[in-house]
């Protein structure tokens, strides 16, 4: 089962409202995406907290039972 | 084996070795993107460490996920502690953090090896 890009954008729209969020095809199978979030609330935070923070947002679709989201490419950054 | 025996066999494995890596297949034999490239760059660099085949073990695959609260493979572990997955390696990695890191840990690698890395994605 696959996911479209707005279905993830949604999803990590949903935790991060004002984020500035970019998501990349990377493979045309609803499997392989890249997201690029860009948000105030990552500030002060490390890479890990930042992205554990999406992968909250993203609520078990990434790897889960249902795997429905196999390949997420995350870059997570403050606005500079 | 409950998944509490999970949970201990992991942090046991992670206390016990400097370098850690939970991967998809093993060091020579990576079966999955992300995981060989990892294993890569550790291998690449002269990192000695132990990797983890989540394959072989369903109960290690999903215990390491509740361990790190990280969803994904590979995981990195230095010293203990969660370092992160593909993304947070290879940014370290190419930032020179990864490095750094090895050198605070008093974990060996070539800085030569690193360095060429950096230029190939300059």
């Amino acid at each position: 089962m696959a996911m479209e890009a707005q279905d993830i954008e949604n999803l990590i729209r949903a935790t991060f409202p004002k984020a500035k969020i970019t998501i990349t095809d990377l493979a045309g199978d609803g499997n392989h995406y890249a997201a690029e979030v860009i948000d105030e609330s990552f500030r002060g935070m490390n890479r890990v907290q930042q992205q554990r923070a999406v992968y909250a947002a993203l609520k078990g679709k990434m790897d889960g039972a249902q795997g429905e989201l196999h390949a997420l490419a995350l870059t997570t950054k403050a606005p500079e | 084996m409950t998944t509490t025996t999970a949970q201990d066999q992991i942090r046991e494995t992670v206390t016990a070795n400097d370098v850690v890596l939970f991967m998809k297949g093993t060091k020579s034999m990576p079966q999955c993107g992300f995981s060989s490239r990892v294993a890569g760059v550790l291998n690449y660099m002269g990192v000695d460490f132990v990797d983890v085949n989540v394959l072989a073990d369903a109960e290690i695959r999903q215990g390491i996920k509740d361990f790190s609260d990280w969803p994904t493979i590979p995981q990195l572990y230095v010293k203990g502690e969660f370092v992160g997955g593909c993304d947070i390696v290879t940014e370290m990695t190419l930032s020179g953090e990864l490095d750094q890191l090895f050198e605070a840990k008093g974990i060996g690698y070539s800085k030569e090896a690193a360095d060429k890395i950096r230029e190939a994605n300059a």
